[in-house]
């Protein structure tokens, strides 16, 4: 199933298919490791619902859900909570 | 290489360890000062255990070589145009697979590089192993396992920096995809051919279409663009830049997994690991769901009351009730409760009651004992002078008067700001700091603003001195311009005994002390959003900074990395704000004692040049207040004697407190001070946004270069006195002429609600836009 990023639960772990947008903000998602194959886990989310926190090769990183949008993700079973 | 003296480049993550690194190598040689042209800290020092001096400069902490942040820009340059002699890569070993990425980009460059695994010691402690030997021999540079911290392994990673610093290194990429590494090849041999220094890494930086770099090389940007056409990977197209980041961490997760060994039980799940770290437990709760602003709002409160609270834990208010002392009641203050609080003027009654009077928070209690002591020292050279006969002199007026008043301005404000800072520094080390722009983003970037600018807005409450020092934190230049600039909405502690004063005059100008200081207080927020509202309304580009940030595990703070931060916040505070308070109090020193007979000696400040400057000012401030006597009183504080009020807005520039120092001295005293309602609250607008003390200059000018400093001084001027003028008119018109003073209330109201609404129309369209990409 593909998701946008944002659209993952927590405690989901994904694939990263495709990053969109452009310049510089893609950029960054590139030079944070945010690339197409890296495997992705949903931690949390602020509490005020955004931006949100994920596992991304061994670190922790927090993207705003609108920087998040533009990262599809494979999500192979959705089980509901983990 | 004999004259040369060596010089050595810490690059790294931030949060790799880099800055203790440095400060375990170079101790108390090392200096701290800015890249030029922006306010990004650049630390220097010298490494003294190897036969020769070796030269080691800190570069700021980044993931990659894009040209994107300052700090990326500072480094990359550094390391292309100044060539140091070779670059040391600071690792966080425990986090190899992202750490690495920016090591693929430094290796492409002709430098010798060496990678320094720091935290090798807690990869011991986890159980795990990383073979640095197959490590080295995969990147082809020397590997060493290090512990900054514990200082193990240094002088093994200086003697190889050093030996590797005599050796010529060419550039090697670790992309393998062949027909990416064909285009590289090409715009490498094209880059030789023009002479160009490192010409694989800018190869490899135009196959990315790097702004930098096709800015530089027009003409061979065609050459990638054709090659793109002619090219097409199944995977990811013709997106060269996903295709080379991607190319990186291939490389890297194929090569250091081989190289690291996990403990017992392989690879954990990342449930387990949840439950295994402390950092991870202590999230869970700093950053809870609900609990997450609770804690940050008592966090906030105790850094703030331990810094400038006048009544440490409220002791002398409780004792006072318990006492059954009724401050209300005490003939001595005019002040309803609540504004002799923010002044904390009930402390003096209670004194003079002989009650308990509360014991002065720690910044408080410091910048009170060395009041005393600068204050003693000054009486002291004071009496001096007098004692040989200089009583009035004028070189012993410069000296108390002038030089001494003015440096202790400049000390005055230092205990508060190492107090702060030793908190923000704690903050920032923990790892605490990223959380807070976690937490606070979602609520702060509707005004074009990070959660990260609530730190410094808030201290503005308390002094705009190392408020806007603390901007320092902020990643966006533009993000810390406007963040200064909202400084003087936020009403600093110096401002609290005008607030105070003017609260006083309310009885006879018949208006309520009290709402009139919360009012202060609230017209300076809604300025700030107001202004923030604003600003995003007119900006061309809807961009907001993105928001891609790195949440550290949370550690100690170290205490030789927070006094390192302390000492150099201090001196940078001392040598820019130092300098400037310095010279302007003695200006104003100059002239508020002399008349424009200079020959005859100092006069009293009615006759000074200060004066006849404040009665020309004055014509300068006519409209805002400008209509003389009629009413009840008085004159407006434009004309007549307002003079007087001018003047103090300038003395004001000192320092704060001043305003209502010198107000006394002309003889504005609460049953003088004859303005009405408008001029009150003008008068106190005025003071409120302008210019703040030049000790906040000093300040603005360490972190704002050239257009953007002068730009900010300007901002304030025109602020307070738009401010100022607006709010006298409408005041007046709605006391005296309702009928178009209301209408033009509304008008003005529901312009800033109209530009609200627009604003938050377009965020949602560019929120909407971003989705549909």
């Amino acid at each position: 199933m593909l998701l946008k990023l944002d659209e993952m639960s927590k405690g989901e772990t994904g694939l990263i298919k495709r990053v969109e947008g452009e310049g510089k903000f893609r950029r960054r998602l590139f030079d944070m490791g945010v690339t197409p194959g890296a495997e992705v886990y949903l931690r949390k989310k602020a509490p005020l619902g955004d931006p949100i926190e994920i596992t991304i090769r061994g670190y922790e990183l927090s993207l705003r859900k609108a920087e998040a949008s533009l990262v599809l993700v494979e999500v192979s079973e959705r089980d509901g909570d983990k | 290489m004999e004259e040369k003296k060596i010089t050595v480049a810490l690059a790294g993550n931030p949060n790799s360890g880099k800055t203790t690194l440095f400060n375990s190598l170079t101790g108390s040689t090392a200096h701290v000062g800015n890249w030029p042209g922006v306010t990004v800290d650049k630390r220097e020092g010298t490494y003294k255990k190897l036969e020769k001096p070796i030269h080691v400069i800190d570069l700021p902490g980044i993931y990659s070589l894009s040209p994107y942040t300052p700090e990326e820009v500072v480094s990359r340059n550094y390391i292309l145009d100044e060539k140091p002699d070779c670059v040391i890569n600071v690792v966080d070993a425990t986090n190899l697979e992202r750490n690495l990425y920016l090591t693929t980009q430094l290796l492409e460059i002709d430098v010798p590089v060496v990678v320094a695994l720091n935290m090798s010691d807690v990869v011991r402690k986890n159980g795990d192993k990383i073979d640095a030997k197959a490590l080295r021999e995969k990147l082809g540079v020397p590997v060493v396992e290090i512990s900054a911290l514990k200082e193990e392994n240094l002088d093994e990673l200086m003697g190889e920096a050093y030996r590797a610093s005599f050796e010529k290194r060419e550039g090697k990429t670790v992309i393998e995809q062949k027909e990416l590494l064909h285009l590289i090849n090409d715009i490498k041999i094209a880059f030789k051919g023009k002479g160009v220094e490192n010409p694989l890494f800018h190869a490899v930086k135009l196959a990315e279409f790097d702004e930098l770099e096709v800015g530089m090389h027009p003409d061979l940007i065609e050459m990638v663009k054709e090659f793109k056409t002619s090219h097409q990977d199944e995977v990811f197209g013709d997106d060269f830049e996903a295709l080379i980041a991607d190319a990186r961490y291939t490389y890297i997760s194929k090569h250091y997994a081989s190289a690291l060994t996990r403990a017992e039980g392989g690879e954990k799940s990342k449930e387990e690991k949840e439950k295994l770290t402390l950092s991870d437990k202590l999230d869970k709760v700093f950053t809870h769901r609900i609990w997450a602003i609770p804690i940050f709002i008592v966090i906030m409160f105790f850094m703030f009351h331990f810094t400038f609270s006048e009544d440490l834990f409220f002791i002398g208010r409780f004792t006072a009730l318990a006492q059954g002392v009724a401050f209300d009641d005490l003939e001595l203050i005019k002040n309803p409760g609540w504004v002799r609080f923010l002044s904390a003027d009930y402390l003096t009654p209670l004194e003079d009651l002989g009650a308990l009077n509360g014991v002065p928070s720690i910044g408080v209690w410091l910048q009170s004992q060395l009041g005393f002591c600068t204050g003693s020292l000054i009486d002291v050279i004071r009496q001096g002078f007098a004692g040989i006969g200089l009583e009035g002199n004028w070189f012993a007026s410069l000296m108390c008067d002038g030089l001494f008043t003015g440096l202790d301005a400049v000390l005055s404000f230092v205990p508060q700001i190492l107090i702060l800072f030793l908190f923000i520094a704690i903050l920032e080390d923990s790892g605490y700091m990223a959380r807070i722009a976690f937490i606070l983003d979602r609520a702060f970037r509707k005004f074009g603003l990070s959660g990260k600018a609530f730190i410094p807005m808030l201290t503005g409450f308390g002094c705009s001195v190392p408020a806007i020092m603390a901007t320092r934190t902020l990643e966006d230049e533009r993000e810390k311009n406007r963040t200064i600039r909202l400084m003087t909405c936020f009403s600093c502690g110096a401002k609290a005994p005008i607030w105070a004063l003017l609260a006083a005059v309310g009885v006879y100008a018949g208006f309520d002390g009290g709402v009139f200081v919360f009012s202060i207080y609230l017209i300076g927020i809604s300025a700030a959003v107001i202004y923030a509202l604003f600003m995003k309304l007119f900006s061309k580009s809807q961009y907001v900074s993105p928001f891609i940030m790195e949440l550290p595990a949370y550690h100690l703070p170290q205490f030789r990395n927070v006094m390192a931060h302390l000492w150099e916040k201090l001196k940078h505070y001392l040598i820019k704000a130092g300098t400037i308070i310095a010279a302007c109090t003695i200006v104003i020193w100059f002239l508020s004692n002399f008349n424009w007979n200079l020959s005859l000696g100092m006069v009293a400040i009615e006759e000074s040049i200060l004066a006849d400057l404040g009665r020309v000012f004055n014509y300068f401030f006519y409209p805002i207040a400008p209509l003389e006597g009629g009413w009840t009183y008085a004159p407006a504080w434009g004309v007549g004697d307002g003079w007087k009020y001018s003047v103090s807005t300038l003395t004001g520039l000192i320092a704060k407190e001043d305003v209502v120092a010198t107000m006394a001295e002309l003889g504005l005293v609460e049953g003088t001070i004859a303005l009405q309602v408008e001029g009150v609250y003008s008068f106190a607008l005025y003071n409120l946004f302008t210019i703040p003390c030049f000790a906040a200059i000093g300040a603005t000018h360490g972190e704002q270069k050239g257009k953007e400093f002068w730009l900010t001084i300007l901002w304030w001027f025109a602020m307070s006195y738009g401010a100022a003028t607006l709010c006298y008119w409408l005041m007046h018109f709605c006391r005296t002429l309702p009928a178009l003073g209301y209408p033009l209330l509304v008008v003005l109201v529901g312009g800033v609600v109209a530009a609200g609404f627009v604003v938050a129309r377009r965020h949602k369209k560019a929120l909407l836009a971003a989705d549909n990409a």
